[in-house]
């Protein structure tokens, strides 16, 4: 048994002209959850796609739950639940139409206990005469959940799983997660939300097609060399666009009445702080957030494709 | 009123913008007109000439030479074959190669001379009625144009009253009923037109909605999809052959096959023929990126289906280009086996060539869909 559930190397993927997945490596130990983060148009999607074989790389090499990714494909699907960002399931038809067809096609025995008991654990089981189509976001993802979980898969994509649910669902949604990576599952899991990205154990942060931030949560922080002030005091949000535009500043953003500045170099950036530091603002420095170490590599990745 | 003109401006402008934006839609709208003025201009022809036909002639004189002449003449039928017994005749009639048959008897030149009015025999095909009067046509002047020199020479007494008589026949529907020809017709037809469009839609369907990422991510191979996705509409399709040959039987007395030879011909014939249509339909909805671009495919392909395929206008009659066409066309084949085998008594045997070219079809055409379905989303 390989103790990573993915592993792949040097993935590559053009459409046209447009590169759009660039030299990807991805190792993923088994019942980890990995967060897959990155912009809009960053590559996310599509090397979702190609870990579950729904696009064919240009190049790359690996193994994906032990197997050669690229040569047995077949195989690997067999065993990989994949929820897509778009929901994807037959709106005309209900719960529990949808799950049987899920099953039947997956070639699954005991098809009508396991869609009960899917039906079940995800409390979908009052609503298994509904039609998938007239369900609310938060149920539709369920029902998309236990779609992608039903043939008891060792692999889990997520493609953006909670665009668009409230907070309570994610939570559960995420709780879920959580009980099946505990049981042995391994999960990857793409998202643009901060405090999703630290419940995972893991976290990829993707860029133009390149993976620039690799390991723990803290570690991706701890790695960045950001230093972070907060600035508080009646008006100090008004002057976070000013900061910004200070030598030493990568960013600058309000939150709330309060203000993060961030910058590499502390010199500078206690410098460029100079001008505030008066009352009624008080500053104090605080450990960068997730959020701000993103920004601050999107920002360096910018620069070092205009400068190279 | 002045006010909402920006708002109508603003909305027009919109709409030709999208419309600028689906290149396929402008090309149907500016190609079906095309090809319907072409196909009516050119290929449609309410008086079809030279029609393919046959003359047998059991009478050893020469006057055999004479009838093909003065039939050519008449600028309505070919002679293109000269069959030596009547069973060839006969078969040349039931298969289809020819709207006429001719048939001089023995002592036809001898009882000409003698004054006696021989009779000859014109067999038409009037399962199509359409065709067949135009054949009979050109044999009703027969009796006062052909043979005139000969009968001169001869020494023939010279007179102005038909020289002999041409008895016609109109086989396989003596009565010249259009339903007869019309509504087997019809099947061939209304089975193209639903079950194109209805799968035509099938996978454009799957991949507007999404859903074909999912059905992609499951373990199912293109073939699997495209089987379990088109087997529900041949039991459509034999549902709606069942309901229009019921009605055709009940509301307007078409003859049904009379053997089981018959019947088991005319089931081949339709099996293929849906599964071709089904391929058709699926092989559009794996070109088509939208369902209304499916639906204007679908509609592209019926024009000629209905125009070019013997439908609705004879297809022997149609110019030699235009039936080089419809000989593509399914329906073209079908037509042939749904009429010969209720009309004119068709066994398989009769209809090799029709089937051959349904199974030629299905096989192209299934591959083709099959080489573009794909696993994945490149």
């Amino acid at each position: 048994m390989n103790a990573r559930a993915i592993d792949v190397r040097g993935l590559n993927k053009s459409f046209g002209d447009r590169h759009v997945v660039r030299d990807v490596s991805i190792a993923v130990d088994t019942g980890r959850i990995t967060g897959f983060l990155g912009p809009n148009g960053s590559g996310k999607t599509t090397t979702l796609r190609l870990l579950c074989g729904l696009l064919t790389p240009d190049s790359g090499e690996g193994t994906v739950l032990g197997m050669d990714f690229r040569a047995r494909g077949d195989a690997i699907k067999r065993q990989t639940g994949y929820m897509t960002q778009k929901f994807s399931l037959y709106e005309d038809m209900t719960l529990e139409e949808n799950l049987a067809f899920v099953a039947r096609v997956h070639g699954l025995d005991n098809r009508r206990e396991r869609v009960e008991d899917t039906l079940h654990r995800l409390g979908l089981f009052d609503r298994r005469q509904q039609l998938a189509g007239a369900l609310s976001g938060g149920w539709k993802q369920r029902l998309a959940l236990a779609a992608a979980t039903l043939h008891q898969p060792r692999l889990l994509l997520l493609d953006e799983p909670t665009a668009g649910v409230d907070p309570k669902a994610r939570r559960e949604f995420w709780d879920e997660i959580h009980t099946l990576a505990a049981e042995g599952l391994t999960v990857l899991v793409s998202t643009h939300y901060m405090d999703e990205a630290e419940r995972c154990h893991d976290i990829g942060y993707i860029l133009y097609g390149r993976l620039i931030a690799r390991g723990t949560a803290d570690a991706i922080i701890r790695d960045s060399g950001l230093v972070t002030f907060l600035g508080e005091g009646p008006g100090i949000d008004r002057a976070a666009h000013l900061l910004a535009r200070a030598d030493g500043v990568l960013s600058a953003s309000a939150f709330g009445a309060a203000v993060h500045v961030s910058g590499l170099k502390r010199e500078a950036l206690e410098a460029a702080l100079v001008p505030w530091r008066k009352e009624p603002f008080r500053w104090s420095e605080v450990p960068p957030s997730l959020e701000d170490v993103f920004i601050q590599l999107m920002g360096r990745e910018r620069d070092e494709r205009y400068t190279s | 009123m002045t006010g909402s003109l920006p708002r109508i401006l603003a909305v027009l402008l919109k709409e030709f913008t999208q419309l600028r934006r689906d290149r396929i839609t402008y090309a149907m709208i500016l190609v079906m007109p095309v090809m319907q003025l072409l196909i009516f201009g050119y290929a449609i022809n309410m008086d079809p000439r030279h029609l393919p036909a046959a003359v047998l002639s059991h009478d050893t004189s020469t006057v055999a030479d004479s009838v093909v002449a003065a039939l050519e003449r008449t600028g309505y039928v070919d002679v293109r074959y000269l069959p030596r017994s009547d069973e060839e005749l006969d078969q040349l009639i039931r298969r289809g190669q020819v709207m006429l048959g001719i048939t001089i008897p023995p002592d036809f030149t001898r009882r000409l001379l003698k004054g006696e009015r021989p009779q000859i025999l014109a067999e038409a095909d009037a399962s199509d009625p359409q065709a067949a009067a135009g054949a009979l046509a050109a044999v009703s002047v027969l009796p006062t144009e052909a043979l005139r020199h000969e009968r001169l020479g001869l020494g023939a007494p010279r007179s102005t009253a038909p020289a002999f008589e041409v008895v016609v026949h109109r086989r396989y529907n003596p009565e010249s009923r259009s339903p007869f020809h019309i509504v087997p017709g019809l099947l061939g037809i209304i089975l193209s037109m639903t079950l194109v469009m209805m799968t035509a839609m099938a996978v454009t369907r799957e991949r507007e909605r999404g859903t074909m990422e999912t059905l992609l991510s499951t373990p199912a191979t293109p073939a699997e999809i495209m089987v379990g996705k088109l087997t529900p509409y041949v039991v459509v399709g034999l549902v709606q052959t069942v309901v229009v040959l019921g009605m055709a039987r009940v509301l307007f007395s078409v003859p049904m096959a009379r053997t089981p030879a018959g019947w088991l011909a005319l089931a081949c014939g339709i099996v293929l023929f849906i599964v071709g249509n089904l391929s058709l339909g699926y092989l559009i909805s794996t070109l088509a990126r939208s369902q209304l671009q499916a639906m204007q495919m679908s509609m592209f392909y019926m024009l000629p289906s209905i125009f070019l395929s013997g439908f609705a206008f004879p297809f022997l009659g149609l110019p030699p280009w235009a039936r080089v066409l419809g000989e593509i066309i399914p329906v073209t084949h079908f037509l042939r086996i749904v009429r010969g085998a209720l009309l004119k008594d068709q066994v398989l045997a009769d209809m090799g060539n029709d089937l051959l070219a349904l199974g030629l079809f299905v096989l192209a055409v299934a591959g083709a869909a099959l080489g573009r379905s794909r696993t994945t989303l490149d």
